[in-house]
């Protein structure tokens, strides 16, 4: 029997339906392995399944897990409780939860010691010793607070202080840093990098985020529709894929230094099948440029890559020549001394801001610096403050309410609640016909635009061409929003964002609560109706490697105050202020070893 | 918290002044004249209008308002047109009778609740959690009074367990004055006990699930020690602001409860008083109704923030 | 993020639906059609005959007056099922329009609606349902109009809670940016979507207006004494309590099995509605 974590076989089936199929993988102690996947892959049901029991209503329909020779499943429930104390250690995503909001943290972490078997005092001395060692300034001072009481990342450090306190044999690290700043992010993962060789457990890190698995583990796992679609080192997996998944989702991936200019991003054409969807053949057959009869009929094996074809390209190839984008005109859109406050706390302090027209404005910074707050100002949705904002040389009134018809037409949003986005109880249809202005407004043709169709239903304005416009199928028009995916909503809310012919557009994190292979679609189908509209778009993003994807300019915000702004090449390749240069380092994975080498060796 | 408490206490001025403004308005708008209502309708025009009089009914409405307000404030609540003795001797001796019933009901609610509340929730959609969920809804849709008298003729008329009037007789011993007021106090304990239970089924179902008694139990804790170090606070602690809810309306049930059992406290002086035009005895009985209310709701809130340590010690500081 | 969206294996109350549906169809019915169903006239008196015990010739007894307490107890369901109805569907419609009003339009509209609501409902229903019958004196419009009045903060606040978490949701953002007039925003945005939150409110309200009705004849403030209403013939025969059970038992149950039919299907149909 060897140490560490292996995995034989293992399958987890709903109620008959398989979302985890004949996984195989080991982990030795002191490595990590990381296994990374698109929403619905079954790579959190299959992190549950390893800790001895699968999520409510799944059930372990084969195979075996052993940890350093302990068959996991063949152990009593008694036996399962204790094997888990002794043994595992999990750290979930939005770590925060997973403390009990009515204890302090002190408390929790020594009651986890005790039932270890050590005495009270030495739970107690043992606490702030875990605590200094996931770096938690002023250990004292923290053990005494609750939860609530600390950020996003010192949970996020408590939790993981929990994990080391059972001296675990496996840890699972699953999405441990999803929702946290970036900044944020790079240091937790640097903690977890210093951390693993002091553990030597086998570390299991689940993820969507290629970067993040290729930074910190030793070998990968790649995940599709609940079968390991490739796997192996970590470097030459992600740097050389030949499963044409791998290879699809890693060129779908915006990277900082790639521009719409330079490359459109591939994304992958069509969606992971449902669970139980898929009857035979390669599961990634329907979405693969490659695939032939083979591919749909007969499921590929194992090794190191599951493809009938390794090497080929999923996506079909591109014209990938430098994109034709046109240069930016006056000035659309002046913010000029933008206070806003809401109570006591002021949250934008006199933000100046130019979007000309027909240019994309990226406007990046994290979470509570104010970006949102600024664009809901333009948009008029949001709180009232001093100072002036201008569209096209008039003055915007503040509220949305104060605008008149046409002005109001002219500043529309895409938001980041894609679920919210759309009106549940209207159909696809509806949603887009809502919006054309010939239903609410007659206006007279906006000069340097052609004339307006006469009625709904025909010419330029109806639903059916900006659903086409859009990218979308036409018979999605009957749907309503619950029967579409995230990409396809997003797609709606775009579609309904330039139906009355917007002059500017304001992208609130469109993308951001969608896969990266989704992502790579939606941010294309931007780049598009920009190009065919001449729009302008403010375009938010925590994401650097997105904003820069995208924008011709960037402007960095921080604590309410624009800190850096200039051309998107120069903020991203030679950022002038120390914060910047702080996100661009974070946010720079590539190359991963090397980045990953200096951890080990620090 | 401190600012909580100072902006809360504020309050209780501006909506005594409502509930006093409410109060005095209905009273007023009574129809008929009250004085020809308290002498008969023989009594000869003159003496109507020297009780009128007498009574202070001849001056302006704002001024008998404020003359009112004054005097409930300072203790002067008049006296009673039917029984012509002090309305505040005789208002405070039955809200003592009441509390009395109140508090007993109350004193079983609480534990009979929260313990059905928390079995349910830890059997979550098993037989013993669709029992008590569908006794408990049951029984809280059905009005006191049915439920008063289904209990009275069970134990009191069939069984003779219990007696069947909550008064007991002049000088008997507390026991058995407790005795009488067991029944009474069950069909209120009844009504009440689904609801709080659902609540703290629902808490329950929610802390089990959570992350925090998953992660407990990944580390090895038993379902025993998860519900006790974890479940138990994190569930009971939401139902406090249920119990404040359910006491304003165990205090809206004491009105039939009392009727129906012949007990002599202040729901039954309520309604005594409106069926008599007793205006009086009606506006003290509806302002210290009120008052109580207030301090209820207040005091539910205060119990909720000083368990909660999330709303105790305010948001996040970092 | 990860999960794959499951529904949760869910059982649902489908016993209890049936039996909650069967027992206020079958009231519904009596409601309906008692003068065909009773065997007595409920208000024929028969000196002969009081405190007869329930058995052949009377099927659940008579009372002091010798009326027959069966046919009383049938006829007794139109007034109950009159008023609560009434009141219920006044009590949501005003409740909802107000609650979609201030949810909607907030700032200083919601807030002095919500105030003016606080106030309200601070004061006990209880004791505001007395000091309106002793103002307006006994009848079934006063009734209606006091179950009706004591719904409207209910259902407001809740439809108002509904309404602001769909008012703060994109799709309401963007129809407020194309110029969508209020009218339109409640109507054809934000209403379709608590309209679950309407029908669970109207359901739950229907069967606390049968408890409101039932304890207002009760107390002498609904029915007249002598109406073979429930409320009202409870309190006519608990003074008889020791000596003939069956008339107090029999209007009593009856109360009973309605407000429980009508809170089993009330709390099937949350939980359907709460599911989807």
């Amino acid at each position: 029997m060897s140490d560490g974590l292996r995995v034989e076989g293992l399958t987890v089936a709903y109620r008959g339906v398989e979302a985890v199929s004949d996984v195989s993988f080991s982990v030795a102690p002191g490595t990590t392995y990381g296994l990374v996947g698109e929403s619905g892959c079954g790579k959190t049901t299959l992190g549950r399944a390893l800790g001895g029991g699968p999520p409510p209503g799944g059930a372990v329909t084969g195979g075996r897990v052993y940890v350093d020779g302990v068959d996991v499943f063949g152990l009593s429930p008694a036996e399962l409780r204790r094997w888990r104390g002794s043994a595992l250690a999990v750290v979930h995503q939005e770590a925060g939860s997973s403390l009990d909001p009515t204890m302090r943290v002190g408390p929790q972490l020594a009651e986890i010691l005790r039932a270890h078997g050590r005495s009270r005092a030495d739970a107690r001395r043992e606490t702030l010793g875990l605590l200094e060692k996931v770096r938690l300034p002023d250990p004292a001072a923290i053990a005494r607070r609750y939860p609530h009481q600390l950020s996003g990342g010192q949970q996020q450090r408590v939790v993981i202080a929990a994990a080391l306190a059972g001296r675990p044999r496996l840890l699972v690290l699953d999405e441990p840093t999803t929702g946290l700043d970036a900044t944020v992010e790079r240091e937790i993962l640097d903690l977890i990098s210093a951390l693993r060789a002091d553990i030597g457990a086998a570390v299991l890190l689940i993820s969507h985020d290629l970067a993040l698995v290729g930074r910190l583990c030793d070998e990968v796992g790649v995940l599709y529709a609940g079968r390991v679609v490739e796997q192996g080192p970590a470097a030459s997996v992600l740097s050389a894929p030949k499963h044409p998944y791998t290879a699809a989702l890693l060129g779908s991936v915006p990277r900082i230094g790639v521009s719409r200019r330079s490359r459109p991003l591939a994304a992958i054409p069509g969606r992971p099948p449902a669970p139980g969807e898929q009857a035979r053949g390669c599961a990634f057959a329907p979405r693969c440029a490659a695939a032939d009869e083979q591919c749909r009929t007969v499921l590929p094996v194992l090794d190191q890559v599951r493809c009938h074809h390794p090497g080929a390209s999923a996506v079909p190839a591109e014209v990938a020549g430098p994109q034709d984008v046109p240069a930016p005109g006056a000035p659309l859109l002046e913010v000029r001394g933008l206070t806003i406050a809401y109570g006591r706390t002021t949250v934008l302090h006199g933000v100046d801001l130019t979007v000309r027209k027909g240019e994309i404005v990226g406007l990046v910074g994290e979470s509570g610096s104010g970006k949102t707050t600024l664009a809901r100002a333009v948009a008029g949705l949001g709180p009232h403050g001093t100072g002036t904002i201008t569209l096209g040389g008039t003055e915007l009134a503040v509220g949305v309410g104060r605008r008149d018809q046409a002005t109001r037409r002219r500043v529309q949003m895409v938001f980041q609640n894609v679920d919210g986005s759309l009106n549940p109880s209207h159909t696809v249809r509806t949603i887009l016909a809502r919006a054309l202005p010939e239903r609410t407004l007659k206006k007279p043709g906006k000069p340097g635009k052609p004339g307006k169709p006469g009625k709904p239903g025909t010419g330029q304005g109806d639903p059916e061409r900006l659903a086409e416009r859009s990218g979308l199928d036409p018979h999605l028009l009957g749907s309503r929003p619950d029967r579409l995916s995230g990409g396809q909503k997003q797609r709606v809310a775009i579609a309904r964002a330039f139906a009355g012919e917007p002059d500017l557009v304001i992208c609130d994190e469109p993308v951001s609560a969608l896969d990266v292979s989704v992502q790579a679609g939606v941010l294309r189908l931007l780049a598009d109706r920009q190009r065919a509209t001449g729009v302008s778009y403010l375009f938010i993003s925590h994401d650097l490697a997105v904003v820069g994807y995208l924008a011709d300019r960037i402007a960095v915000m921080r604590d309410g105050r624009i800190v850096e702004e200039g051309p998107a090449e120069q903020v991203l390749l030679a950022p002038r202020h120390p914060y910047t240069a702080s996100l661009v380092a974070a946010a720079r994975n590539d190359p991963p070893r090397e980045r990953e080498k200096e951890d080990a060796t620090a | 918290m401190r600012r909580f408490l100072l902006r809360r206490l504020a309050t209780i001025p501006l909506t005594l002044f409502a509930v006093s403004l409410l109060v005095y308005a209905a009273t007023e708008l009574v129809p008929g004249d009250v004085a020809r209502t308290i002498l008969g309708r023989e009594a000869s025009p003159a003496s109507v209008a020297a009780l009128r009089a007498q009574l202070g009914l001849d001056r302006p409405v704002v001024q008998r308002y404020l003359d009112w307000l004054s005097g409930f404030l300072t203790g002067r609540w008049g006296d009673s047109y039917t029984l012509g003795a002090p309305v505040r001797g005789l208002v405070l001796d039955r809200l003592g009778a009441s509390l009395l019933l109140a508090g007993l009901a109350f004193a079983l609610l609480v534990p009979v609740a929260l313990t059905l509340g928390l079995i349910a929730g830890v059997s979550h959609d098993r037989p013993a959690d669709r029992v008590i969920s569908v006794t408990g809804l049951t029984l809280g849709a059905v009005p006191e009074f049915v439920t008063g008298v289904v209990l009275l003729v069970v134990f009191a008329v069939r069984l003779h367990w219990l007696p069947a009037s909550a008064q007991a007789p002049e000088g008997a011993s507390p026991v058995t004055r407790l005795g009488h007021l067991v029944l009474p106090a069950l069909s209120l304990v009844l009504l009440c006990m689904g609801y709080v239970a659902r609540h703290v089924r629902a808490s329950t179902v929610a802390s089990v699930e959570s992350p925090y008694a998953r992660a407990a139990a990944l580390r090895g804790a038993t379902r025993a020690q998860v519900v006790r170090r974890h479940v138990l606070r994190n569930s009971t602690v939401p139902a406090t602001s249920a119990l404040g809810v359910q006491l304003q309306f165990l205090l809206g049930g004491l009105v039939s409860v009392e009727l129906l059992f012949n007990y002599p406290g202040v729901g039954a002086l309520l309604l005594q008083s409106a069926v008599d035009k007793d205006l009086p005895t009606l506006q003290a009985v509806a302002m210290v109704l009120g008052v109580l209310y207030m301090l209820i709701v207040l005091a539910a809130d205060l119990t909720y923030r000083l368990l909660d340590p999330r709303v105790r010690l305010g948001e996040a500081v970092a | 993020m990860t999960a794959i969206p499951l529904p949760l294996p869910r059982r649902r109350f489908g016993v209890a639906l049936a039996v909650g549906a069967a027992l206020v169809a079958a009231w519904t019915v009596v409601a309906l059609l008692w003068p065909s169903l009773a065997p007595f006239d409920p208000g024929a008196q028969d000196p002969l005959r009081r405190f007869a015990a329930p058995g052949a010739g009377h099927l659940l007894g008579t009372d002091q007056f010798g009326r027959d307490t069966f046919s009383r107890m049938l006829a007794g369901a139109r007034p109950v099922l009159q008023v609560a109805p009434l009141a219920t569907v006044l009590g949501v419609l005003l409740g909802t329009a107000i609650g979609l009003v201030a949810g909607t339009l907030g700032g200083l509209v919601d807030e002095i609606v919500m105030r003016l609501l606080d106030a309200v409902a601070v004061f006990p229903a209880i004791i505001a349902a007395v000091l309106f019958v002793a103002l307006a004196g006994r009848s079934v419009t006063v009734m209606v109009l006091v179950i009706a009045g004591a719904f409207t903060p209910i259902v407001a606040r809740s439809v108002r809670a509904a309404t602001l978490v769909e008012r703060e949701k994109p799709y309401v953002e963007a129809a407020r940016l194309r110029g969508e007039r209020p009218w339109a925003l409640m109507g054809r945005e934000i209403l379709p979507n608590v309209g679950t939150t309407v029908l669970v409110e109207a359901t739950s309200r229907f069967g606390d207006a049968i408890f409101a009705a039932a304890t207002l004849s009760f107390l002498g403030l609904g029915q007249p004494p002598g109406s073979p209403d429930w409320g009202a013939s409870v309190s006519d025969n608990r003074v008889w309590l020791q000596i003939a059970p069956w008339t107090v038992l029999a209007p009593a149950l009856a109360i009973a099995s309605l407000v429980v039919g009508i809170a089993l299907v009330a709390d099937a149909l949350r939980a359907r509605w709460e599911a989807s």
